[in-house]
């Protein structure tokens, strides 16, 4: 039996009105776990990028499948933290409501949350050290739990594929630290991609990394050539690196 | 006092304020934590045009307008999100198509246009009992979709992309949404009229918002807050022999103003904090 790959991008271009966001770019990702990081500018179109994975954007030209299907047929499959919460803090809806909508890929139209979805969004809850806050109103909480909430909002979900846009951001740093276990745990369980500007925490946690800046340079490794780094962000080096252990720089043997 | 309740206009005024404040108590929610109040006026607005479709096809112009604002809500909704142009831009412009529809409609009946101005202001004293069942049967349909689609609506209300995420139809959620508001504003019309409909949606779902942050109680409070002050302001109305639409909303705003001021002093004295549940 083979297995149907978690990602599969075959050059994918992207473009708001004529400016291009993303470039030819390739990605394929087959083991149904692992972390992979993806570093890059602001603006160097990581946003678009999972936008793209979740379907919510079109690509001009190029094929993306996610466990060999559209984005748009395995939404029951991923799960996503978004990176902009530009929703309304003031709404009547309490963080356990707020959860249960993770639910709804699998709780089927029309009906009630069954016990099956409860006791998952009890799970996740528990999962991001939350459980206490589950009646509070979702504006009732600091900016960093109520990433916690939406991280468990994407995990009740059980997906095989998690996408997070800068998670870290926004958290101390013992729910960073507590957050990249978490991950750890994860992934023997799902293939996750993780946007960050954490760059030290790239090099120990994630199993691979790529850099995004309209074009995507991945090297299927853990290792991230110096001048993929630069042309990234376009800058030298020793600006970006001081947060990289120097087993994670490579330079390209060509 | 109580000799009023033996007059059937009397009744009928008091049911119609019932069945509305139950359909305005529950949509009105919607329409306040979506904040759609703009194109939830738009609806309204343009809904006139089905009035006077019913002046000169010679029906009962409620008949003319539950179509005609089914068709605003969904043009509306579909032309706002799919166009270049700015979603208010676009409000704007179909609000007064369809007023100008209307008005030409019914200066194209011939005859005088009875009772234009319950239409456009409300008089709740002069309900008849057919409309009476209209507004029963919008209630049934617009309470029964609200049941069916609670948590679909939640979600769609509170984050929109996250719900796509999820493999729902938000698209189709959403004009469902503003179709169940329309039904509501034909409900509301008699009451109020089409002019001040936009308030009767608004202000006792942001008043109950100060009492509550659970989308259930909120529906409950404004509901009960609707139907409560519809009924003083027929009483005045009566009393006072002033138009009714315009008196209740008289009274809604006074109620709304005087709840905020004396909620906003209890609570910078640190009562009244961590009071809504
Ligand atoms: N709706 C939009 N319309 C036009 N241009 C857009 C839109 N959204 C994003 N862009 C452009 O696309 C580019 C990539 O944006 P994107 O949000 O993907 O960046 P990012 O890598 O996530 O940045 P950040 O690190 O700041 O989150 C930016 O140049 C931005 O200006
Ligand atoms: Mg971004």
């Amino acid at each position: 039996m083979t297995e149907k790959k978690v990602i599969e991008m075959k050059d994918v271009w992207v473009r708001y009105g004529n400016q291009i966001i993303l470039e030819a770019v390739n990605l394929d990702l087959d083991k149904p776990g692992g972390l992979l990081g993806i570093i890059g500018p602001n603006g160097g179109g990581k946003t678009t990028f999972l936008k793209i994975l979740l379907g919510l954007l079109e690509p001009y030209r190029g094929s993306v499948k996610l466990f060999g299907k559209t984005p748009e047929k395995s939404r029951d499959l991923v799960g996503y933290v978004p990176q902009y919460k530009g929703f309304d803090y003031d709404f009547p809806i309490s963080v356990w409501e707020v959860v249960l909508t993770g639910r709804l890929s699998h709780a089927g139209f029309l009906k009630r949350y069954g016990q099956e979805d409860k006791g998952a969004a009890l799970k996740a809850l528990e999962t991001v050290e939350m459980l206490e806050f589950k009646d509070r109103q979702i504006g009732q909480l600091s900016g960093g739990q109520r990433q916690r909430v939406l991280i468990a909002r994407a995990l009740a979900s059980h997906p095989k594929l998690l996408l997070l846009d800068e998670p870290d951001s926004g958290l101390d740093p013992h729910m960073q630290d507590e957050l990249y276990r978490l991950l750890g745990r994860l992934k023997k369980d799902m293939a996750i991609v993780m946007v960050t500007h954490d760059l030290s925490a790239v090099s120990v946690y994630v199993d691979k990394i790529a850099c995004l800046n309209r074009k995507l340079h991945y090297h299927n490794s853990k290792e991230i050539p110096v001048e993929d780094l630069e042309a990234t962000y376009q800058c030298p080096v020793e600006l970006i690196a001081h947060g990289i252990p120097h087993r994670v720089l490579g330079r390209h043997k060509n | 006092m109580f000799e009023l309740l033996q007059y059937s206009f009397i009744q009928n005024a008091l049911a119609a304020s019932v069945l509305a404040s139950i359909a305005c108590g529950i949509i009105g929610v919607y329409v306040v934590v979506k904040k759609i109040v703009f194109i939830s006026g738009g609806i309204a607005h343009a809904s006139f045009g089905g009035i006077g479709l019913g002046y000169y096809l010679g029906i009962n112009p409620m008949y003319g307008v539950l179509p005609f604002s089914l068709l605003s809500a969904l043009v509306m909704g579909t032309v706002s999100k799919k166009s270049k142009i700015p979603e208010d831009s676009v409000i704007g412009i179909l609000w007064s198509f369809g007023m100008a529809i209307g008005i030409i409609l019914v200066n194209l009946t011939p005859g005088y246009a009875s009772d234009l101005m319950t239409y456009l202001f409300g008089n709740i004293l002069t309900v008849p009992r057919l409309d009476l069942y209209l507004m029963l049967g919008l209630d049934i349909i617009i309470l029964g979709t609200v049941c069916l689609f609670y948590k679909e609506f939640l979600a769609l209300c509170f984050d929109e992309e996250f719900t796509t995420v999820q493999g729902l139809p938000t698209q189709k959620l959403y004009l469902l949404l503003l179709c169940i508001i329309a039904l509501t504003i034909v409900v509301l019309i008699k009451v109020v009229g089409i002019i001040l409909v936009i308030a009767l949606l608004t202000i006792p779902a942001t008043l109950s918002r100060q009492f509550t942050h659970n989308l259930k109680k909120m529906m409950l409070i404004s509901t009960l807050f609707g139907g409560l002050i519809s009924i003083a302001g027929i009483g005045l109305s009566y009393a006072f022999d002033l138009p009714s639409g315009a008196t209740i909303i008289l009274v809604l705003s006074l109620v709304y103003g005087l709840v905020s001021f004396v909620k906003g002093r209890l609570d910078s004295r640190g009562f009244g904090s961590g009071s809504r549940a």
